[in-house]
């Protein structure tokens, strides 16, 4: 698989920027987007796949998670496209789209993320889509966002 | 386990409000407001409020029951209590609070009140102004999915997708909600009615919803007093006794980033059965609807949720005329709600409720006897209520 990455971001600068959580619990998978690695997290005991990450398996109560890279192909589960601006950031920005995503490799979670391409496009749920590593390198501490686009582009 | 119920052994007898206000618009601080509703919910019962022994909120109201308790002089505080939870979903789990604490004789007369002033603190509207974000909120935020809106529209999108329900059933919602504003004094959208056409032109916020299928943001307080039957029975007020109550939501509703298993939700399925039971009526018996809209799409599904109208038959059932306390089979958000009379965080709706039973309602349904509250769909938890009137008992 060819991971696709990127450095011109989909939304303004200025938005609150990710930060790994303090208590460490998500530090993998910040970490792996950083490497163009989308990381999930998985119970080493049962196996099951959770999102977003928590200290114990839901399903088996075991506190013994891991982390497994998956491929990054989701297809659309919900969308909803922004128009207010809510955010000094986004005053004179325009409409975008957020895409909630369902992993079918990884247990069907879901994760939320921009649908890139043309934001007033018509958006199908069920539209297979693929992972883009959007890396922002010049923040002011560096981060990198995992968004999606559509395998047969509109 | 038949004693196990809340049926019958709480009423409401006392109602408060103060001028309900645009954001920012009021003069008083936030705990003068909340003062404001408390005196007159106390006037309305015909009790002083040195009488009061306990208070229940929801949502992090910022009026300490303690300070409020030293500020009125009352003779001793014996129920402190806050429903976890943010949004207006804790509004009837405070109802069930006050009555549970009732109902076992930790206290004797609670007052349920929620206060804001978001002039004075923070908008709920606009995204975190901090630089950074961690945890769940990181998952998200940096997306741009920020505010209440955006958190549920992508709820309402699934919605839509998966039954076939139509964003028509939105805009009837709306609309009925700002025609039962129009009779209603207190309501801020009282002389700005809504349109079709005005509905259909109106700015989109985020698909799927537009400007008026949005609450409004208001500043201003309310209050109830309830206390046992028993001694509801020889006070001012005709009483409104509590049938039933539940708060909470289903399995695994709060999984982060949107990974609730039952997504297309409201929140209400595993509540709307235990409220029947404990209330011992079903949705056939209700006479008219309180129903939290944070959103429109939030109401349409509450409605399904607790039985009114399926999925298949929801675009049919959930009409303008069908939502209207003069003709309509189920009366909605009789006072103008959060849609068009005020963001009180739905307590203004549970007020409007308890009014229905007493026939004091600006759109008064015809001998209202069952009186239904839905708080804070889409949420976690959320609440419901039934309130009767003394023959349902």
């Amino acid at each position: 698989m060819s991971n696709s990455t990127k450095t011109n971001a989909y939304l303004p600068e200025g938005l609150p920027s990710p930060m790994p959580s303090r208590d460490g619990l998500d530090t993998v998978y910040w970490q792996g987007l950083e490497e163009n690695k989308l990381m999930i997290q998985r119970c080493n005991g049962c196996q099951n796949w959770q999102w977003g990450p928590e200290w114990i398996c839901h399903a088996c109560h075991s506190f013994d998670l891991g982390w497994a890279e998956v491929k990054g192909e989701g297809v659309i589960y919900s969308w909803e496209r922004a128009w207010h601006p809510v955010h000094p950031a986004l005053q004179e920005h325009g409409p975008y789209i957020v895409v909630l995503v369902e992993l079918p490799e990884a247990g069907n979670i879901r994760m939320v993320g921009n649908l890139l391409g043309d934001p007033e496009q018509d958006i199908v749920i069920g539209s297979p889509v693929t992972v883009v590593f959007e890396h922002h390198p010049d923040a002011k501490v560096p981060f990198t966002l995992a968004q999606w686009q559509l395998n047969t582009p509109s | 386990m038949t004693d196990r119920t809340l049926r019958g052994k709480v009423a409401v007898v006392g109602l408060g409000e103060t001028t309900y206000y645009k954001r920012g618009g009021s003069d008083d601080p936030e705990f003068v407001l909340a003062l404001k509703a408390i005196l007159a919910a106390c006037e309305d019962a015909g009790i002083s409020p040195r009488d009061i022994d306990g208070f229940s909120s929801f949502s992090n109201d910022r009026s300490d029951p303690s300070r409020l308790s030293a500020a009125l002089g009352m003779r001793e505080l014996k129920f402190a209590n806050m429903q976890w939870g943010g949004g207006g979903g804790g509004g009837s789990g405070a109802v069930a609070n006050a009555a549970a604490a009732i109902a076992t004789g930790v206290a004797d007369c609670v007052v349920v009140f929620r206060a804001l002033a978001q002039g004075q603190f923070a908008r709920f509207g606009q995204g975190s102004k901090s630089s950074g974000v961690s945890g769940d909120g990181a998952y998200t935020v940096p997306y741009g999915m920020m505010s209440p809106a955006q958190m549920f529209a992508m709820r309402c999108t699934r919605h839509l997708h998966e039954t076939g329900v139509t964003r028509d059933t939105y805009k009837a919602i709306s609309l009925a909600t700002y025609e039962h504003a129009q009779n209603n004094p207190r309501a801020v959208m009282q002389g700005r009615p809504l349109t079709p056409d005005k509905y259909d032109e109106a700015r989109w916020i985020v698909e799927p919803y537009q400007l008026f299928d949005c609450c409004m943001e208001n500043d201003g307080a309310a209050a109830m007093v309830l206390v046992s039957a028993e001694k509801a029975k020889d006070m001012k007020q005709a009483p409104a006794y509590l049938l039933g109550a539940t708060a909470g939501s289903e399995y695994r509703n709060a999984a982060p980033s949107h990974n609730a298993p039952l997504y297309a939700t409201s929140s209400f399925t595993s509540l709307a059965p235990r409220l029947y039971e404990m209330a011992g009526v079903g949705p056939q018996d209700v006479d008219v609807l309180q129903s939290y809209e944070n959103f429109t799409g939030g109401v349409v599904m509450s409605i399904i949720e607790h039985g009114f109208c399926s999925h298949e038959e929801a675009n049919d059932f959930i009409s303008y005329d069908n939502l209207l306390a003069a003709t309509g089979k189920l009366p909605l958000n009789t006072s103008g709600g959060n849609l068009a009379e005020c963001y009180m965080h739905g307590l203004e709706l549970i007020v409007e409720a308890v009014r229905q039973i007493r026939g004091e309602s600006p759109n008064q349904v015809a001998n209202a006897k069952v009186s239904m509250v839905t708080s804070g769909p889409m949420v976690t938890p959320v609440s419901n209520c039934i309130f009767g009137s003394q023959e349902t008992l």
